[in-house]
């Protein structure tokens, strides 16, 4: 494709480029606004939706039990992923419970072990908080700091908030070597090949729908074949997910995800089983090696990639690190260049 | 030392790829402990996964396809063929699950699979029980190494029946052996290996311990410090105290 140069409304060429309107994209658009910067954001479908794999998270702002497994980066810049998102978008901090199958309580044990900022919770302490759960576990973790969102209103909410700023999603299959000036590569995955050590891990998502079942905060089920996580949205609406296969192949959801995270729900409450199901999706995450976010400059472009199971926890700070190599060369832990 | 199909290990420690925090992660365990096979799981995290099937290929040691998840001979079968011709290998370790829940072998359609895959020209690694009459048919199939478990399949339990696998050990002398499945500290490893067992297999214990890379590489120390002395002719353990220094001669006093 032969570069080309494409102004601006005003005529002028604006100080950066986005590719990608994802919750990388939109995020690096805002912070971008904030620091004073004429934004251009151009997205393949013109803005948020089913193309990217933002639209199918679960939403949760839970650095601390994200840290039985992520790397120590992701746990200290995620516990400031809440209070960012506030500006933005309706936030529930109500915690997060994580529980284990009777013969699995070892599993709780040793998630308490490797993370932090929580408490152990009785039967009368579990039930004080979710009653329905308290029947059937005497026993949970409690991380009363961590926080949730409905990730498609959240989105929804920072792209309006750039309209009212003035930057509207243009729709257009860009790369960067079409832009002069600064680009900030958001395009997840569809950047593959230009950015080294970037794969695909593929997530499942289900989500059903009862009156019968109240939770106010995401539940983490801990099983050594099935783990499970359910985040409560409005309307009665459950989001179960929690796989996470190392493939890259595309594709509907596969029968054996979805008997496995339904049964996982109908063990964790049986009411579960009248739930409607609403919805399934199932798409690849983008990832590095060590499944932590980076940012990496390269023949003068910024790709802000690999957000793997963190992007609505990472996406702020990524930003951040982003803009404050951009304007100051400040190199943040999160950004890689040589 | 005995040899896998002709390759001959320079450390006694296969490790699988499943359930590690990150692919980096990973990597680490394997050069911390300088496992010299990779085990990978085609069912689930191989189709289509061109970046991960890179990065075990990266890791620079034999890859051992596993079966794992098949609960029939014509699953594991099918598997199997997938593996070979996705990671260019004719090894193949043999599962075929009998119960979802102990996720012990079944041994029929253990060497029902055994036999076809053999006669295919595949190599094959049974998982298979300490049971000897399951072994001798394993081996009549055509199968030249064997893979009793230690324990269930991520149970951590160690060595559940020690006499039945040293009875296995004694039954076919020629055979290498790997113990797989179950170990779940250094100690067992360690044990394997002074039992006579030509190599140990594991993957949950190393995944899912607070420091991958080290508990690998104590694995490995382990199982190099048994397989040394089984080497060395251990003693024969007595119920008798025997002094180390004589005591005729010592003085009266």
């Amino acid at each position: 494709m032969a570069p080309c140069i494409i102004f601006t409304r005003c005529g002028r060429m604006p100080d950066v480029t986005i590719l990608g309107a994802g919750v990388a994209g939109l995020w690096a658009a805002r912070t971008c606004l904030a620091h004073g910067m004429d934004v251009r954001l151009i997205d393949r479908a013109g803005g948020p939706g089913a193309q990217g794999c933002s639209w199918w998270a679960g939403g949760m702002l839970a650095p601390d039990c994200e840290g039985a497994v992520a790397d120590p980066r992701v746990v200290a810049h995620g516990r400031a992923a809440a209070d960012r998102w506030r500006d933005v978008t309706p936030v529930t901090t109500e915690g997060t419970l994580v529980l284990a199958p009777a013969r699995d309580r070892g599993e709780l044990a040793r998630f308490a072990r490797r993370t932090g900022r929580h408490r152990w919770l009785s039967r009368a302490g579990l039930a004080a908080l979710e009653p329905d759960l308290a029947v059937t576990h005497g026993q949970a973790l409690f991380f009363a700091g961590e926080a949730h969102l409905d990730p498609r209103a959240a989105l929804a909410d920072l792209a309006a908030d750039l309209r009212a700023r003035g930057v509207v999603v243009e729709c257009a299959a860009a790369v960067p070597e079409m832009f002069r000036g600064p680009v900030l590569d958001c395009r997840g995955l569809a950047a593959n090949g230009e950015v080294s050590g970037l794969r695909g891990v593929r997530g499942e998502m289900v989500v059903l729908q009862t009156e019968d079942i109240r939770l106010a905060r995401p539940v983490r089920l801990l099983h050594p074949r099935h783990p499970l996580y359910i985040v409560p949205r409005a309307g009665g609406v459950f989001m179960l997910g929690a796989t996470q296969i190392e493939t890259e192949a595309r594709g509907m959801i596969t029968a054996r995800a979805v008997l496995e995270l339904l049964s996982v729900a109908y063990a964790l409450d049986p009411r579960f089983a009248e739930a409607r199901v609403i919805e399934t999706g199932a798409d690849l995450r983008p990832a590095f090696e060590d499944n932590v976010p980076r940012v990496v400059a390269r023949d003068g472009v910024l790709h802000l990639n690999g957000l793997f199971r963190h992007g609505y926890l990472m996406a702020p700070v990524l930003a951040e690190q982003a803009v404050a190599y951009l304007t100051t060369g400040q190199k943040g832990d999160l950004v890689h260049a040589n | 030392m005995r040899d896998f199909y002709g390759v001959s290990l320079a450390n006694p420690m296969m490790l699988g790829t499943a359930r590690f925090p990150s692919p980096a992660v990973m990597e680490a365990a394997f050069r911390a402990s300088g496992a010299s096979v990779a085990t990978v799981s085609l069912r689930r995290e191989g189709q289509g996964g061109g970046a991960f099937r890179a990065l075990v290929q990266r890791l620079g040691v034999p890859l051992l396809p596993n079966t794992a998840g098949c609960h029939s001979a014509a699953e594991a079968i099918t598997t199997a063929r997938m593996a070979r011709e996705y990671f260019e290998t004719d090894w193949i370790k043999l599962e075929v699950i009998g119960d979802a829940d102990t996720l012990q072998p079944d041994p029929f359609g253990l060497l029902e699979a055994a036999e076809t895959l053999c006669a295919d020209g595949f190599k094959v690694f049974p998982y298979t029980t300490e049971d000897q009459v399951l072994a001798a048919r394993l081996v009549d199939a055509g199968c030249g190494v064997l893979m009793p478990w230690g324990a269930p399949i991520g149970s951590g339990l160690g060595l559940n029946n020690i006499h039945g696998l040293r009875m296995l050990r004694a039954a076919f002398p020629d055979v290498p052996m790997v113990i797989d499945a179950g170990l779940g500290l250094p100690s067992h490893a360690a044990r394997a290996m002074e039992l006579g067992f030509d190599a140990i297999l594991l993957n949950t214990a190393v995944a899912e311990a607070d420091d991958p890379a080290a508990m690998a590489r104590a694995f490995a120390l382990a199982a190099q410090a048994g397989a040394a002395g089984a080497a060395a002719g251990p003693m024969t353990a007595r119920d008798m105290a025997v002094p180390s220094t004589p005591v005729i001669g010592k003085a009266w006093l």
